[in-house]
C-alpha cells in the first residue's frame, strides 16, 4: 500500500484494512497521532484526509490511498502554524495527550472558517475530548489562532 | 491523598560528587545507599542526583515527580532556577529513575500524588540550587584568587569586580571538589524573580508538534506489541485457553498466559488486537461472579452503623445534642464507583533480558513499578531500570501497576521488548475504581436556627488498606484517605462527631483525583446546605456566620460569593455554593445553573482559592480549571456499574466525559497569600458536585443525595 503522508509518498506493508491510526503510529513511526478510544468517540486520533478532519482509529488505511494525509507532524516544521503558535502563547496543553487531535480539528476549523464564533468552535470541537479540561484555553486559543492567521501568520 | 503519611524517619544528607567527564552533581547521600545503588541512574552514573552541571554548561534537573499535566516539569525546575540564578530555559529536564533519593517525604515512597509535588520540593530544590550556586562562586573566586564577596552570579555565569566572567560549566568541576557548604541561606520571598511568575510551561513545545513521548510512543529496536484478554469478571482468571487460531493469524509471535490475562504478542498492535478476538478462553469468574451494583450498596447499607465507626472528630456530644434539639435533620448520601479514564490508556513497555529489565512506563510510582516488574521477571529490583515517560493523564490511576506484570511476562516469554496497550474498554473495565460511599449525616438547629450539632458517619471500602496496609494496620486507625474534607470540618459548632467505618465490597478501589475530598465534600457541603435551608437562612450567610475562627475559609467564601455576584444570578438561573480545605489549599466555589424542563445547564463556575504561596500562578489557574471540569464530568455523568462482576461501561459512549461545547464558563480568583504552598492539582474537583447540587436545590427544591446528577435528576 502507498500512502501520501505529510507530502511524502510512503510504502507500507500493513494490511489495507488496518486502521490508519495504527499504520501511522506503528508502521510509519508517526506517533504524534494518539490512540484514545478506537471508536471515533474522543478525537485523539484526528488527522486530515485531503484537508478534512477524520478519526483515523476507525478509518481503514486503504481509504487514504490516493489522498493526502496530514498529521500533527506535518503542520509545520517548526511549530509555526497559527494554531500551534496560539496553543503555545496560551500554554494550552496539560497532560497534552489529546492536543494533537485538538489542534488538527482546530486547524481544519480555521481553514474553513477564518473567524469562528463560540458556537462554531462548539460545533467543530465537540468531537475532541480533553480529560484535563483545557477547554477554556482551547476556546481562547482558537480565537487567537484565527487572529494570527488573519494577520497572515498561517503557514 | 493528603500529606498525612509517614516521615521516612531518616536524615537526608546532601551529597556532592564529580560528574564523569568533568562537572558537578548534587544529590542525596543516604545511609547504606552504597549497598542499594539503583542501576543506570540517568545521572551519568551518579545515583540519586537531582542536579547536574556539565563542563559543557548544561544544567540538568532530574525531576523525581511524573509529569501528568499538573506542571511539575515547570514548577520544580523553577525552584531550582530561582536559587541557581539561571533562566528557566537554561535548565534541561530529565525524568528521575527509581531511587531512594526520590522518595516523597510527605508520603514516604517515591510517588507523584496527593498534590504534594511542590510542597515536597519547596525547600529541597531551592536548597540544592543555592548550594550549587555557592560552590560555583567559591570555585570561581578561587580561580581568580579573589574573595567570594567580590563575586556575583548572573545568567549562568560568575562575575567579579574586574568584569571577568566564568561560566558555571567552566567552574563546575572545580566546584565539585569543594565541601558542601553548610547553612546556605535561601532567598526571602521578596527576592524571588521567578517563583510567583506565570512562567511558560517547559513541556508545551512537544505537545503541540506531536514529538512529546508518552508511554505508547516508546519505540525500541526489535519491539513487538501486545494486547491482553482480561478476565471479564473482576477478580476472575482464565480456566483454559485455546490459542491455535490466534497464533495462526498474521504477525502473531506468541500467546502468553499470564497471571493478569492472556497476552497476544505480534509485530504490530492491530494484529495483536485482532488475534486476541480469535482466542478461545474459558473464564473462571472467581469470587465476584455474582457481584452487582445493588449488592455493593446493600452491603454498605447493611454495614453502616452510626456510632460504631472509628471516631476522627469528637467535640461535645453530638448524639445527645441532636436528640434534644428543636430541629433535627438526617440524610443518607450515596456515591457511585468511578473510573479514572486517563485519555492515554494504561500501557507498559518492557524489555526483559537475562541480566535485567528496562521498563518504559507512564507511572506515578517508580519504586513500586520497579519492584512489581522485578517480581514478574524473576529479577532483583535493582536490575530493573524504570524510565518514566510523559503521562497522558494520571488522576491516581497510575498509582497502580496492575498492567505491568503482563507486559513483563510477555517480554520475557518472547525475549524481545514488548509494548502492551490496553484498549479503552480494557481500561474502563479494569480500573481500580473510586470507592463508593454510603454516608449518614445528621444535624440539629436550636430555636434561633443556630447549628448546634454536626454528625457525619462515613462508610465505604478502604483504598489504603490495599495500597499501603501498614498505615491502617491498627484497626482503631481510620484510613486517612477516607476522611478528608470531613475530619477538618471547619464550622464553629459545639457538638461535632465524624466517624469512619470501613466496609469492603469485593473489588479493589483506587485513589481518584482529590480522593475522599470529592466524596466527603459532596456530603458535608450538601448537608450544610440542607441545614441552612432548614434554618431559613441564606446558604452563604449560614456558612459565613460559622467561620469566625477560620479566616482562610471565610476569606475564600466571601471572595467566591463576591466574584459570582451571590444572590443576584442572571435571570432564570440559580446559584449554589460550597467550601473546602484540601492539601493545604482553601477553596470556595459558586455554581450558576438553570433547569428547564428537567434539563440542567451549568453556565458558570466561580472559584476563589487561597493556596498559599504559588510557584507558578498560571499553572495553578489551569489546574483549578482542570479540576473543575473533572469534577463536573463526575457530578453529571460519572458512574461505574457492575453486573455479574463485570463493569458495564466500556467506551466513552457509556462512560461520558465533558466536552468543550458542554463546558461552563470558569472563573478563577487566586488570592495573594504568604502561607506555605498548598497542593493545587486536585482540590477544585471536590467542590463542583455540592455547588451544582445546591444550585439545583435552589432551582427545583429537589435535594440530590446521590450522584450522578443526570441519573438522579431524571429519577
Amino acid at each position: 500500500m502507498k500512502l501520501n503522508v505529510n507530502g511524502r509518498d510512503l510504502d507500507t506493508d500493513a494490511a489495507p484494512e488496518t486502521p490508519l491510526l495504527w499504520v501511522l503510529r506503528d508502521h510509519l513511526n508517526l506517533t504524534g497521532t494518539k490512540f484514545g478510544c478506537g471508536a471515533a468517540l474522543c478525537g485523539a486520533c484526528t488527522v486530515h484526509l485531503d484537508g478534512v478532519p477524520i478519526r483515523s482509529c476507525v478509518t481503514p488505511a486503504s481509504a487514504a490511498e490516493g489522498r493526502r494525509v496530514t498529521t500533527i507532524e506535518g503542520l509545520s516544521p517548526d511549530r509555526s502554524h497559527a494554531v500551534q503558535r496560539a496553543w503555545l502563547e496560551l500554554d494550552v496543553p496539560q497532560c497534552g495527550y489529546c492536543q494533537s487531535g485538538q489542534i488538527m480539528s482546530a486547524v481544519a476549523l480555521i481553514a474553513a472558517n477564518p473567524s469562528p464564533t463560540d458556537a462554531d468552535i462548539d460545533a467543530a470541537m465537540a468531537g475532541n475530548i480533553c480529560r484535563c479540561g483545557t477547554y477554556p484555553r482551547i476556546r481562547k486559543a482558537i480565537h487567537r489562532a484565527a487572529e494570527l492567521a488573519r494577520e497572515g501568520g498561517a503557514s | 491523598m493528603n500529606a498525612v503519611a509517614t516521615d521516612a524517619g531518616r536524615r537526608d544528607f546532601l551529597k556532592l560528587s564529580a560528574l564523569a567527564g568533568g562537572g558537578l552533581v548534587i544529590g542525596l547521600a543516604l545511609p547504606g545507599c552504597g549497598r542499594k545503588k539503583p542501576l543506570g541512574s540517568a545521572a551519568g552514573g551518579q545515583p540519586n542526583a537531582w542536579l547536574r552541571i556539565g563542563g559543557d554548561n548544561t544544567i540538568t534537573i532530574l525531576v523525581d515527580r511524573s509529569e501528568m499535566g499538573q506542571g511539575v516539569y515547570t514548577a520544580l525546575p523553577m525552584l531550582l532556577a530561582e536559587e541557581l540564578e539561571v533562566p528557566l530555559a537554561a535548565i534541561a529536564i530529565e525524568a528521575a529513575p527509581a531511587g531512594e533519593a526520590y522518595v516523597n517525604k510527605l508520603l514516604g515512597i517515591q510517588v507523584t500524588g496527593g498534590s504534594t509535588s511542590v510542597r515536597d520540593a519547596w525547600d529541597k530544590l531551592r536548597l540544592a540550587g543555592a548550594q550549587a550556586r555557592v560552590m560555583l562562586v567559591q570555585a570561581a573566586a578561587a580561580a581568580w584568587d579573589v574573595d567570594v564577596a567580590e563575586c556575583r552570579v548572573e545568567g549562568g555565569r560568575v562575575l567579579n569586580a574586574d568584569g571577568d566572567a566564568l561560566t558555571y560549566g567552566e567552574v563546575a568541576e572545580a566546584a565539585s571538589k569543594l565541601p558542601l557548604p553548610p547553612d546556605v541561606p535561601l532567598k526571602a520571598p521578596g527576592e524571588f524573580r521567578l517563583i510567583g511568575t506565570p512562567a511558560k510551561r517547559t513541556d508545551s513545545a512537544g505537545k503541540v508538534d506531536g514529538s512529546a513521548t508518552y508511554g505508547i510512543d516508546v519505540r525500541l529496536p526489535g519491539m513487538l506489541y501486545a494486547s491482553v484478554a482480561l478476565p471479564p469478571a473482576l477478580g476472575g482468571k482464565a480456566a483454559s485457553v485455546d490459542s491455535a487460531a490466534a497464533e495462526a493469524m498474521p504477525g502473531v509471535h506468541k500467546v502468553v498466559a499470564t497471571a493478569g490475562g492472556v497476552v497476544v504478542v505480534a509485530d504490530h498492535f492491530w494484529q495483536a488486537r485482532q488475534a486476541r478476538d480469535a482466542l478461545k478462553i474459558a473464564w473462571d469468574d472467581g469470587p465476584n461472579a455474582k457481584l452487582d451494583t445493588a449488592g455493593v450498596f446493600a452491603t454498605l447499607a447493611r454495614a453502616a452503623k452510626p456510632g460504631a465507626g472509628i471516631a476522627v472528630r469528637g467535640e461535645g456530644d453530638a448524639a445527645a445534642a441532636i436528640a434534644g434539639a428543636k430541629t433535627r435533620l438526617k440524610a443518607v448520601y450515596r456515591l457511585p464507583l468511578l473510573a479514572h479514564a486517563t485519555l492515554e490508556p494504561q500501557n507498559c513497555t518492557a524489555d526483559v533480558r537475562a541480566d535485567g529489565c528496562d521498563l518504559h512506563v507512564p507511572t506515578q510510582v517508580q519504586g513500586v513499578a520497579q519492584a512489581t516488574a522485578a517480581a514478574a521477571a524473576g529479577l532483583k529490583p535493582e536490575q530493573v531500570r524504570v524510565h518514566t515517560t510523559l503521562l497522558g493523564g494520571g488522576f491516581g490511576r497510575r498509582l497502580d501497576v496492575d498492567f505491568i506484570p503482563a507486559a513483563v511476562e510477555a517480554s520475557k516469554a518472547v525475549g524481545r521488548p514488548v509494548q502492551l496497550i490496553y484498549t479503552r474498554e480494557d481500561d474502563t473495565t479494569h480500573d481500580n475504581y473510586r470507592p463508593p460511599a454510603h454516608d449518614t449525616a445528621e444535624g440539629a438547629l436550636d430555636a434561633d436556627g443556630r447549628l448546634v450539632a454536626w454528625r457525619l458517619h462515613l462508610c465505604g471500602p478502604s483504598i489504603t488498606a490495599r495500597w499501603a496496609p501498614a498505615v491502617v494496620a491498627d484497626p482503631k486507625v481510620a484510613d486517612p484517605f477516607a476522611v478528608e474534607a470531613a475530619q477538618n470540618y471547619p464550622y464553629d459548632v459545639p457538638n461535632v462527631s465524624v466517624e469512619y467505618q470501613r466496609q469492603e465490597i469485593g473489588i479493589d478501589v483506587g485513589y481518584w483525583r482529590s480522593v475522599s475530598h470529592a466524596l466527603n465534600c459532596f456530603v458535608a457541603e450538601s448537608f450544610m446546605d440542607e441545614l441552612a435551608h432548614a434554618a431559613n437562612k441564606d446558604p452563604f450567610e449560614f456558612r459565613r456566620d460559622l467561620l469566625g475562627k477560620q479566616p482562610r475559609f471565610k476569606r475564600v467564601l466571601e471572595e467566591a460569593a463576591a466574584m459570582a455576584g451571590w444572590g443576584k444570578p442572571a435571570a432564570g438561573r440559580q446559584q449554589g455554593i460550597a467550601l473546602m480545605e484540601g492539601y493545604g489549599s482553601y477553596l470556595a466555589q459558586v455554581a450558576e445553573i438553570s433547569v428547564e424542563g428537567g434539563r440542567l445547564r451549568v453556565h458558570r463556575i466561580c472559584c476563589a482559592v487561597d493556596c498559599g504561596r504559588m510557584v507558578n500562578p498560571a499553572i495553578c489557574e489551569s489546574q483549578i480549571e482542570s479540576g473543575i471540569v473533572f469534577g463536573l464530568t463526575a457530578a453529571l455523568w460519572g458512574e461505574i456499574t457492575l453486573e455479574r462482576g463485570r463493569v458495564q461501561q466500556g467506551n466513552f459512549d457509556r462512560y461520558r466525559l465533558l466536552r468543550l461545547n458542554e463546558a461552563p464558563a470558569i472563573e478563577v480568583k487566586l488570592l495573594a497569600s504568604d502561607e506555605a504552598p498548598g497542593g493545587i492539582g486536585e482540590p477544585s474537583t471536590a467542590l463542583v458536585a455540592p455547588a451544582v447540587c445546591n444550585a439545583i436545590f435552589a432551582a427545583t427544591g429537589r435535594r440530590l443525595r446521590e450522584l450522578p446528577i443526570a441519573k438522579t435528576l431524571k429519577a
